[in-house]
């Protein structure tokens, strides 16, 4: 199951170029960029790991495409995104971000159902992935 | 008009006036006084560039030369000035695609405990990417009387992003030549791969005259001729002077002129002021500097 979390999720998965041109496109605005990467993909998983500091005073994307390519090399069986934070005061938020690396098996979710009272039903989302401990969910599986 | 060329053919003027380097070589010699042989380097790097974009067009090996370089020079000889006009220059040549001046200094790079200097200096790697990273007083990355000093861990970084990532950045040194020669004879991996040396020369009395009357001219000043034979003797004294910084000890020593002038206008009672009293720089305002004084006492 192909996660689609972030913008541009519905696309095919963006080449480097495109990656490359977006960052620069978070420049032009300057918007500091940062990397993040987990292995747990719940959508209500807001907390994903930094990799190295948001980069602030860039002017050019090669210093961002440099980090994104070392963060491949460490987690190449993670979930990567790329995060573009506008720090102008009264908007102090994230204004892009999408994901530039992806397991090459995704597992998906599965959906517990659980019964309440009367007909009532509570839904939970839980990545099968998640089942096994940080950092073994999508390596394990695709070394198999 | 230019006359049509056959399709095989290019046109290295069209090209020079395209990338706007023209324009920036021109301003080179209209602002920066005296300077020949560091104007020379960047004509001939240029017309390097323009070659090689040309041979490109025409599918001959075009290797992106090397351009890391270095800049010596006593203080004041405008260093920092040239190198922000390089970066400018490149860019317009399309050889780095931002061309912004990040300046820095040992302070900037080398970190205060271990495992400090390697992000440190990658953060600065990483802003000057698509431009051009200035090391002002770089020799003092390299301590020989300290083994365990951090600046050694920046030049390694340094070295490794000089030669792979050639096509996003530029690296100047700079500093004075006597120390800058002494940092490269003992790192000859930096030696190597640093190019082009282009020494700056100190100016002369003229040119310091000349540097003084742009700098006035653009704070819109004028001398007096009196205040012209003044300013004349006291780039003569200055020189002879210890700390003696080129055009950074002129444009001090104007700063400390126009403090003169203001006092001088806000002292004399009665009447309002024209505009050329405002504009007008007076023997007085420069004769009344310590320069004078203490050669008279």
């Amino acid at each position: 199951m192909r996660l689609t979390q972030g913008t541009f999720s519905y696309l095919p998965d963006l080449t480097d170029a495109q990656i490359r041109a977006q960052v620069e496109y978070c420049l032009m605005n300057g918007w500091a960029v940062s990397i993040e990467y987990t292995d747990d993909p719940h959508p209500r998983n807001a907390y994903w790991e930094m990799h190295g500091m948001p980069m602030f005073d860039l002017r050019d994307a090669a210093g961002v495409m440099q980090v994104v390519a070392e963060c491949r090399g460490a987690f190449p069986d993670h979930y990567i995104k790329v995060n573009a934070f506008d720090a102008t005061r009264g908007r102090e938020s994230l204004q892009l971000s999408f994901i530039v690396n992806r397991p090459r098996d995704e597992q998906g979710f599965a959906l517990l159902r659980t019964e309440g009272r009367g007909r009532n039903v509570e839904y939970t989302l839980r990545a099968y992935a998640t089942q096994r401990p940080e950092g073994e969910r999508y390596a394990v599986r695709a070394r198999e | 008009m230019k006359p049509v060329m056959a399709c095989d053919e290019v046109d290295l003027d069209a090209a020079l006036s395209d990338s706007g380097v023209t324009e920036i070589l021109a301003s080179l010699d209209r602002e920066l006084v005296g300077l020949a042989p560091v104007k020379m380097r960047i004509r001939q790097i240029a017309a390097l560039l323009l070659v090689d974009r040309a041979r490109a067009q025409h599918g001959l090996a075009a290797e992106p030369p090397s351009l890391h370089m270095s800049f010596t020079g006593n203080p004041g000889t405008g260093k920092t000035t040239v190198a922000q006009r390089m970066a400018s220059i490149l860019h317009g040549l399309g050889y780095v695609r931002k061309g912004h001046l990040v300046a820095v200094t040992r302070d900037d790079l080398v970190g205060q405990y271990i495992g400090h200097t390697a992000p440190k200096t990658r953060e600065v790697l990483k802003r000057a990417m698509g431009g051009v990273l200035f090391i002002d007083e770089a020799y003092y990355l390299y301590r020989p009387e300290n083994e365990r000093d951090y600046g050694q861990e920046t030049i390694e970084i340094l070295l490794q992003a000089m030669e792979s990532n050639r096509d996003d950045l530029v690296v100047i040194f700079a500093g004075y030549k006597d120390r800058m020669d002494r940092f490269f004879a003992s790192n000859p991996g930096m030696a190597s791969r640093v190019a082009h040396h282009i020494d700056f020369p100190d100016y002369s009395d003229d040119e310091l005259f000349s540097i003084a009357g742009l700098m006035l001219a653009r704070m819109q000043y004028a001398l007096s001729p009196a205040a012209a034979t003044a300013l004349r003797e006291y780039i003569a004294r200055r020189k002879a002077q210890p700390h003696f910084a080129n055009a950074r000890s002129i444009r001090n020593a104007l700063d400390r002129t126009r403090l003169r002038q203001a006092n001088r206008l806000f002292e004399m009672q009665g009447g309002p002021l024209s505009r050329e009293m405002l504009a007008t720089i007076e023997a007085e305002d420069i004769r009344a500097s310590r320069v004078f004084g203490r050669a008279g006492r």
